[in-house]
Order: C-alpha cells, then sequence, then structure tokens
C-alpha cells in the first residue's frame, strides 16, 4: 500500500504539528508514507471563490504528485472533499483520497491508539469532512448514529468529552468567507466558542485545522485560554502547548 | 439612510444590534430543532425525502405534458385557466378579473408567487385595497415591509413591535403584547375584511395533474375563511408546483409541515376542485423565469422546492442575518440559488452568503443539492456577474503561486518572516478583514516541509 501524504497549503506554513502528528499517526499504524515535496494546495480557495479556473494549476500539480500513490491521506475534511470532487473525481484507476480520520478509521481500522489526555474537550464537527465525507451523521439527516472522529478521541486514555448544545453547526470560517462576510462569519465563531466554554472545554480539537485556525484567532484576541489542537495531535499523544 | 448593496453590508448592519441578532438566531434554531424532533418520529425520512425528490424529477423532466394534462383537467372541472409567461401578465391577469367581475374588495392568502410579482403593490397602484390575512403577513402588511421569511414572513418582529403595530393599526391598547389579546384582535379585524370581500387570492402549493385540482395549504384556515365567502377566486401558482398525481401528495405533506415548523401536519390542507355553483374560480399558471431556469442543467433542481423554508432555519448565516438582508422575495439558500436565475447582476453577492456547509441540502426535504449549486453560481458569477478586478486579481496570483511549489515555498517563508518582524500596527490595518476581530496564526519556527527534509528525507 502506497500512501502519499497531502497537507493543506496554510497547515504546512502555519501548523507543523498538526502535519507532523498526521504523519506519525500514519507511521504508528505501520504504514508507508511519503510527503511529495514539490505539493502547495488543492486550489480550493480559488474554487469556492469562483475562479475555479485559476485553481486548475494547483489540480494539475496535485494529480502529477499523487499519481503513482494507491491512496492520498490529509488531515483535513475541506481539503479532502474539494480533492475529491474536483481534482481526482474523473481519474478513473487514479489514487483514492481520504481525510486522516476516515482513513485511520476504514482503512487502517484502527483499533487502540497509545495516547493519552487528560483535558475536557470539545470536538468541532468541520462540515466539509461532516456532510461531504460522512465522518459522521449529520444532525439533519435521519440515519443511524456514526462519528468516525469521535470513534478515534473515545480511543485516548483520560480524556474528557463534552457534549455541545449545537453539535454540528458551522464555525463561520468558509475559507475567503471568513473575510468577505467578516461580521457574520465573527458572529458565528463566537457563538461556538461559547458552546465549549459552557462546556467547560478546555481544549478545542476537530478535523479541519481551518476551522480551528478562525476559532483560536477569536480565542486568541480575546484572550481566552481555551487552546485549540488538530485532532491528529491529540490521537498522537501530544499535550497543549502554553 | 442610504440601503446596504451587499449581503455582506446588510448582515453586518443586521449584526450590531447584538440583542435582536442572537433572539433571531435562537428563535429560529428552536424551529429547526422541531423539525428536527419532528422527523426524527419518521422511520421513513429519508426515503421519503428520495420519493420526493424522485416524483420531483418526474415532474421536472414533464412539465410540459403534465402541464397540458393539469390545464384539460382543470378546465373540465370548470376552472378558468390562465397561463401568464412573466409578473407583469400575472398582474394583468388579476386586475382583468377584478374588473370583469367589479370587484371592490379582496382578501388574499399566503401566496409568495404573489409577492415575487409584487401583485399588491400594483394593486394598491390602480386603487385597490389588498388584505392579507395570514396574520404575519397582516403584521408586515401594516408595518409597511416585505415578508423576512416565506413560512414565518414577520419572524423579524418581536412581540413588543407587534403590540405597537397593532395599537396604531387596530386600537389595541397601547403597550400589551399578550399574543392571545392581539390575536384575538387580529382575528376580529380580518372576520370583517373576509365578510366584505368580494375576490379572494390564495397561492397553490400543489396543483395535482390527474385531477385539475389544486391543494392550499394554511395554519390559520385563512385561504378557506376568504375563498368560502368570497364569489371569486383567484390562484396563483407557480408552474413547478405541479405533482403528477393525488397519490403523490401524501409524500409532500407529510414532509412539508414537519420541514417548515416540526407540526406533523399543516393545520388546513385545503382541496379546490371546481367552482361552487354560481361562482367563479381562476388559475393563474405562472412562468415568470422558471422556464429558463429548468433550462439550466446545474440549476434546474431548484425548482424542486416546495417552499417549507427548512434551509432558511437552519442556515447559520439567514439566522444571523435576517431574511432582509438577501434582498430578495425568497431569501436564504433556496433564495440564493434561484435569485440569481431572475436577476444576476442584482443578487450577485448572495451565492457567497454562505461557508458552503451543506446544511441546507441534508435539511432539504426534496433534496435540493443547495450548496453545490451555491458553488456553481459564483462559478457563473465571477465569469458574468459584476467584475470584481481586485479579488479576480487575487485569486489569479493566488493560483498561479499555488501552480509552481519553488515559488509557493518561497512566498510562504516571506510570509512567515514579514509576519513575524511587522510591527503590529503594519499587519493589523484596515485593509486586514482577518485581523479586525481575529489574531493571525501564530508564525511556527519552520514550515512542516523544512521539517520534513530534516527528519524524514535525509
Amino acid at each position: 500500500m502506497k500512501v502519499g501524504l497531502f497537507i493543506p497549503c496554510y497547515v504546512e506554513q502555519f501548523y507543523p504539528n498538526a502535519a507532523i502528528a498526521s504523519l506519525q499517526l500514519l507511521e504508528k499504524a505501520g504504514v508507508t508514507v511519503e510527503y511529495p515535496l514539490e505539493q502547495t494546495c488543492c486550489g480550493q480557495p480559488m474554487a469556492n471563490s469562483g475562479y475555479q479556473q485559476y485553481g486548475e494549476g494547483a489540480a494539475q500539480l496535485f494529480r502529477k504528485n499523487f499519481e503513482a500513490y494507491d491512496y492520498v491521506v490529509c488531515p483535513s475534511g475541506s481539503c479532502t472533499l474539494h480533492a475529491k470532487e474536483h481534482i481526482l473525481s474523473d481519474q478513473e484507476g487514479g489514487p483514492k483520497i481520504y481525510e486522516l480520520c476516515e482513513f485511520l478509521t476504514d482503512v487502517l481500522q484502527v483499533k487502540t491508539l497509545d495516547a493519552s489526555f487528560p483535558f475536557r474537550v470539545g470536538l468541532h464537527a468541520s462540515c466539509h469532512g461532516l456532510r461531504g465525507l460522512h465522518l459522521a451523521k449529520p444532525s439533519e439527516l435521519m440515519i443511524p448514529e456514526f462519528n468516525k472522529p469521535l470513534g478515534l478521541l473515545e480511543m485516548v486514555k483520560d480524556i474528557d468529552l463534552v457534549q455541545l448544545t449545537r453539535k454540528d453547526e458551522c464555525c463561520g470560517f468558509g475559507g475567503t468567507f471568513a473575510v468577505f462576510e467578516e461580521a457574520v462569519s465573527v458572529d458565528m465563531g463566537r457563538d461556538r466558542i461559547k458552546d465549549h466554554e459552557q462546556q467547560g472545554v478546555q481544549v478545542i480539537t476537530g478535523a479541519d485545522m481551518s476551522c480551528l485556525m478562525h476559532l483560536e484567532g477569536l480565542l486568541r484576541r480575546e484572550k481566552k485560554t481555551i487552546k485549540v489542537m488538530h485532532i491528529a495531535e491529540i490521537l498522537n499523544g501530544h499535550t497543549p502547548e502554553n | 439612510m442610504k440601503l446596504p448593496q451587499t449581503h455582506a453590508d446588510a448582515a453586518a448592519e443586521f449584526l450590531k444590534d447584538t440583542d435582536r441578532s442572537h433572539w433571531h438566531d435562537d428563535t429560529l434554531w428552536h424551529v429547526r430543532s422541531k423539525r428536527d424532533a419532528s422527523a426524527q418520529k419518521i422511520p421513513e425520512w429519508e426515503q421519503l425525502r428520495t420519493l420526493a425528490s424522485q416524483i420531483k424529477d418526474h415532474v421536472l423532466s414533464n412539465l410540459d405534458t403534465l402541464l397540458l394534462q393539469f390545464e384539460k383537467n382543470a378546465q373540465a372541472n370548470g376552472i378558468e385557466v390562465l397561463w401568464a409567461k412573466d409578473a407583469q401578465e400575472h398582474n394583468e391577469h388579476v386586475l382583468r378579473i377584478l374588473e370583469e367581475n367589479q370587484v371592490k374588495q379582496l382578501v388574499k392568502s399566503k401566496s409568495i408567487l404573489t409577492e415575487e410579482c409584487g401583485l399588491n403593490h400594483f394593486l394598491e397602484d390602480k386603487g385597490y385595497d389588498v388584505v392579507d390575512t395570514d396574520l404575519g403577513e397582516r403584521i408586515i402588511q401594516f408595518n409597511k415591509q416585505v415578508p423576512s421569511h416565506i413560512v414565518m414572513p414577520a419572524i423579524h418582529l418581536k412581540k413588543k413591535e407587534i403590540g405597537d403595530i397593532f395599537h396604531k393599526h387596530l386600537g389595541t391598547e397601547a403597550g400589551s403584547d399578550d399574543p392571545q389579546y392581539l390575536t384575538e384582535a387580529a382575528r376580529q379585524h380580518l372576520r370583517q375584511k373576509f365578510i366584505q370581500a368580494h375576490a379572494a387570492i390564495t397561492g397553490v402549493n400543489f396543483g395535482i395533474a390527474e385531477t385539475g385540482g389544486f391543494v392550499v395549504c394554511t395554519n390559520e384556515g385563512n385561504a378557506d375563511m376568504g375563498t368560502h365567502l368570497a364569489d371569486i377566486h383567484i390562484a396563483c401558482m407557480g408552474i413547478e408546483k405541479l405533482i403528477p398525481r393525488a397519490a403523490d401528495l401524501g409524500v409532500f405533506l407529510r414532509l412539508l409541515a414537519r420541514s417548515a415548523t416540526g407540526q406533523s401536519i399543516t393545520n388546513y390542507n385545503s382541496h379546490f376542485h371546481r367552482p361552487r355553483k354560481d361562482k367563479k374560480m381562476y388559475l393563474i399558471l405562472v412562468d415568470n423565469g422558471r422556464t429558463k431556469q429548468l433550462g439550466r442543467e446545474d440549476f434546474r433542481n431548484s425548482l424542486k422546492c416546495i417552499r417549507c423554508g427548512a434551509c432558511m432555519n437552519t442556515c447559520p448565516i439567514y439566522r444571523r442575518s435576517s431574511g432582509f438582508s438577501y434582498n430578495s422575495t425568497v431569501p436564504g439558500p433556496i433564495g440564493s440559488i434561484l435569485s440569481p436565475g431572475m436577476d444576476l447582476k442584482k443578487h450577485s453577492t448572495l451565492p457567497f452568503a454562505s461557508t458552503l456547509c451543506g446544511s441546507c441540502s441534508d435539511v432539504c426535504p426534496v433534496k435540493i443539492n443547495i450548496h453545490e449549486q451555491l458553488y456553481k453560481w459564483r462559478q457563473v458569477i465571477t465569469k458574468e456577474g459584476p467584475s470584481q478586478p481586485s479579488k479576480k486579481w487575487a485569486m489569479r496570483f493566488g493560483g498561479n503561486v499555488m501552480s509552481k511549489p519553488k515559488l509557493f515555498d518561497l512566498m510562504g517563508k516571506m510570509a512567515r518572516k514579514s509576519l513575524s518582524i511587522s510591527p503590529r500596527g503594519f499587519v493589523y490595518n484596515s485593509f486586514n478583514a482577518w485581523g479586525k476581530h481575529r489574531e493571525l496564526p501564530e508564525v511556527p519556527k519552520e514550515s512542516f516541509k523544512d521539517w520534513y527534509k530534516k527528519n524524514r528525507n535525509k
């Protein structure tokens, strides 16, 4: 099984710990992983802004980087969904792309993790992973309950997972939405944080660093003590930084 | 006050009153929660959604023949059927019917189609007093507003404000906001209007091709009060509101009320088949852009909409920006995929008023892929809509950087470097919308690629 790791552009630049944790998690599970060095971005920022054509260069590069792999694994539901729908969709026999949590759950079928996280944790359900990739049952659908990221977190020792009031409401990041609809975006983020605060959460986690970057931006500006961590960091046994 | 032009500006304006915006969000979230609880009780909910979507697929694929079948059967029942290619033709039909029958007083139950056609203003300009009889619609009619929600038109108003409006227009006690007292006042007021009316206008929720009959759903029974008392019934129907058979109706009635308000069924689902003896019934079938939308492959199934409003109640942006911020007859997610088809320039910011979270598509009882259509409208708008040179330049520049790994690495390094050495005031300037209320991420000591080269790729 040849696995290529795709790290979203902003994670590569600003959140290397999330990427390192993703890589190490896969390695610990016995997978041989490579990180093709020529990678940049999936092109989603351009495409979601209505300029899919300007993301085509990035898409071509993506196809070239990962054509020799059986699987592409990416620690972001949003980028995975974009690549699945717009980059790899018309490729027959090409690589299959998986978001990290679904790869661990569905392909590697991980049953145990060697990690402990003695903190009170709120899981943010990022929308593209949730409703696009079906990482969990969205609250709108009347289908049996399942939750892949939560299933993995429950394997972590000493973790204290909370129930949120609105368990899968969007945080308001939405890519360039965060900038072009700044007021609504910020209001949505604050409401999400409030929900976590009311449950006494110490760390907000999720399978998409972009949502966490938005929430972290608000938390740090408002000088709140809640931290954000990518789910891979918790699953890989990291502790919150101070 | 100058009206805000973009959805973002209008939303920012709405959010300034945090008490109201939080109240608005909570109120609509409560409706969404009621919908969940109600849908949860139906084991075959997802099957119903699929079935409804498939029936509507069939309707849209056979709209031409089904419409003719519907017309033929309706005419055979004694209904006079009229066709309107656009809003103006629709309004002129209504006016002609009123004139021919020498109607002076008329009542109207809720119809988003007549809002879309601007019927009230058109008739008021001709000297008619159009009385909206849905309680919410009557409130906003007093307040000279348009509906901010398609199911709950006055949802933007608080009890106290409604008390003030009724005090002014119906002479209720000043300061009273007791719902029962106010509703009773509205009831007495509307009774007079019902009794005086010569004609009643209704919308149509479902037209049934097989029978030539149609169904109007209201919670207040106001459509029935109007049509039973008046000599003339004018029903205004968008051509997409068709279903093939009476047997299909159950699928939609079970979905409609549960999706809209969480009720198991709408209080009054009234079936109209033919005029009563010596009375008249007219049915106006309106296109007004629908066949154009039908011709757009990517957007045609927006016409499946049964106007339940669930996508509005679930939309985190709608709940925090209110219906008026969309400046279109149908607001919210479904409005944002319907309205650009009517006027691309006017509604060009609506498909961007979304994080593409997809909640609208999952809540939709007829499974319209709303968020995917929002994405597709964005692609159309950047090509055919108003030009945005700076955004376009930024996206082209970004795309270029992302297609060249060496340039990307260099730009990344420069960005991290400049962020770490620049004075705060330089980074958090007035052009930095991100930084208005949010910190930028802290700059790490190295990128992942640098780490990987050192630790794995020796």
